[in-house]
């Protein structure tokens, strides 16, 4: 008898999964519940009125604004750099064999293989060791190493499966390097290099440990969030921006995993 | 296609570009490693200069010391930090890291594999995707809001209190809260809840390896295990788990490094004792001792150290 997948699951097995799945989903919903509630002051549960008065007093507080667009522009500035960079080593190391490869495969993925705090204080102590100041820069540096990591996997993964006779092809019938990147290669990493941009974005929107290394006096969204958990001063708002953030890094995500679902290797199976 | 793009196909032959362009094309052409050299130059730089050059600014410094007086720091090579880790404190701060990482990999092992080994050899099609999904976003969803949704549950007047209440097992509660180490004022200010917000933010990344070493399993195996008369415990024991082992170890690798690192957790949902990142974060910021601090960091990188080795013996690399 062959095993077609046809018969289902022992109910204990389908349980756990169910439970497990449970546990990994009910926490987040519940912060959509808590955006809603009227109790100001404590967590309690079941709230006692639901309310979205805390959506207009979010809107109007210049704090979360700037915070948002911090993290924005940190995320759209650091993507760049992340995409130009993991493409590059991406493209090097697929295309060719040299001694080293595997160092730079070690090397990109070393800044998120060691824990954040290792790779914040280190990065911390080297600013001062330079004597730079903490600015809107070194927020990106330190993003930006990161974040490479997430280009350079999904790039990898479809050169891999990109053959390499199209590129001579190319060059048979004319085209020069550039007219073959341009009309070849391009059209074919352009949606992983897209989905690996999405997921770099996510990454970097909602890096935390790092930032608080390379971030002086700036906030960006989640080191305003982290703030609030230690210190509250309003929870609602509180509760309104986790809402926000859940769905903002959610899109990217949807978006990401649709534009690469067709392949083998599949984006963001490894953060 | 539209028409007017089949009147007008593009030319088959492109037209050579002369020039500056062309001639670099061809000097890349004739000399492939030059391109190779550029394309590599500018990710090697960053990497190796940014990145490599701080880690080594940081672990340089962990042979300085502190002035004990003047808290001013010493630029000589000495053993002295390192000496200091030593301390009954910072051996504990050690051990309770390692202790709660250790159990933290162990639950997520526990809860990851049903979900695994179901997405893995019963889901299909559209249950496979959801199944997917269903990993991906928690693993993707914000962290910090993650660690909130938990502060929000964890909380003496939050859900589960109710949710005990209602149950009329609030005793049960109570009972574990007033043990000692584990126990402490409410959940979220106890070793549990720490425990449980570690669990909950890491479980995906358990998930995903040990799915991907159970799809490589093929069904018949098992199969062939219970027509030889095991029964599915034995089954499991001897056919599943060793396979599935690789996967295992290799989601361990990011369980075991992440909760050893992180300080956020542990500072928002748990007590007041430290661990390793909390000890790191604040001997570098208030008490200003950046060599111990550098010195504390070294301490996960070398568990890592030996744990990849470890783990690179078991073949879990290939599971990743």
């Amino acid at each position: 008898m062959r095993s077609d997948g046809s018969q289902s699951a022992p109910p204990g097995l389908k349980i756990a999964a169910a439970c497990g799945l449970l546990f990994l989903h009910l926490p987040i919903l519940l912060i959509f519940v808590y955006a809603f509630t009227t109790e100001e002051k404590s967590f309690v549960w079941p709230p006692p009125g639901l309310t979205t008065q805390w959506f207009a007093v979010t809107w109007n507080r210049p704090d979360v604004w700037e915070a948002l667009s911090l993290s924005v522009r940190v995320a759209a500035i650091s993507t760049a750099i992340a995409l130009v960079l993991g493409t590059l080593c991406a493209a090097a190391v697929s295309r060719t064999k040299f001694f080293g490869r595997e160092t730079i495969s070690l090397l990109v993925i070393l800044p998120i293989a060691l824990p954040g705090i290792i790779t914040g204080i280190a990065l911390r102590s080297a600013f001062s060791l330079a004597d730079i100041p903490f600015s809107f820069w070194t927020i990106v540096l330190g993003h930006a190493t990161f974040c490479v990591v997430v280009v350079y996997n999904n790039a990898v993964a479809r050169f891999r499966r990109t053959s390499g006779s199209m590129i001579e092809a190319s060059m048979d019938l004319g085209a020069d390097g550039f007219q073959t990147f341009r009309h070849v290669v391009l059209p074919n990493i352009a949606t992983a290099l897209l989905a690996g941009g999405m997921l770099a974005f996510a990454l970097s929107f909602d890096e935390v440990i790092v930032t608080t290394f390379t971030a002086g006096q700036q906030q960006t969204v989640p080191i305003w969030m982290l703030e609030e958990l230690i210190r509250p001063r309003q929870r609602p708002v509180t509760n309104v921006v986790a809402m926000v953030v859940v769905l903002m890094t959610l899109l990217p995500i949807l978006f990401a995993y649709y534009l690469t679902r067709d392949g083998d290797q599949i984006a963001g199976s490894g953060k | 296609m539209t028409i007017a793009a089949l009147n007008n196909p593009a030319p088959a032959i492109l037209p050579g570009s002369g020039g500056m362009r062309g001639a670099l094309s061809d000097l890349f052409w004739r000399r492939p490693r030059l391109l190779l050299f550029l394309m590599l130059a500018p990710p090697v730089l960053w990497l190796g200069v940014v990145y490599i050059g701080s880690l080594f600014a940081l672990l340089a410094q962990s042979f300085f010391s502190i002035d004990e007086f003047s808290g001013l720091i010493n630029h000589e090579f000495t053993l002295k930090t390192y000496g200091d880790l030593f301390q009954a404190a910072n051996l504990d701060i050690i051990l309770r890291t390692v202790t709660m990482a250790a159990l933290v990999t162990l639950a997520s092992a526990i809860i990851a594999f049903p979900i695994a080994y179901y997405a893995a050899r019963y889901a299909r099609g559209r249950w496979k995707a959801l199944f997917y999904l269903g990993v991906m976003l928690p693993l993707w969803s914000s962290y910090l809001v993650k660690i909130y949704a938990w502060k929000l549950i964890l909380a003496k007047e939050g859900i589960l209190t109710w949710l005990l209440a209602k149950l009329h097992l609030l005793w049960v509660l109570d009972g574990w809260l007033s043990l000692p180490v584990v126990g402490g004022n409410s959940l979220s200010v106890s070793a549990t809840g720490t425990f449980i917000a570690f669990v909950y933010v890491w479980l995906p990344f358990m998930i995903l390896p040990v799915q991907a070493a159970l799809e490589r399993v093929p069904g018949n195996l098992v199969e062939a295990s219970s027509d030889l008369g095991a029964s599915p415990g034995q089954t499991f024991r001897n056919v599943l788990f060793p396979l599935a082992l690789p996967g295992i170890v290799a989601g361990s690798i990011f369980t075991f490094s992440l909760t050893l690192g992180d300080y956020i957790i542990p500072q928002i949902i748990g007590t007041s004792r430290l661990f390793i990142g909390q000890a790191v974060y604040s001997q570098q910021g208030t008490a200003g001792n950046i060599p111990l601090a550098a010195a504390f960091t070294v301490v996960p990188i070398v568990i890592m150290g030996f744990y990849l080795w470890g783990a690179k013996r078991m073949g879990a690399f290939d599971a990743l």
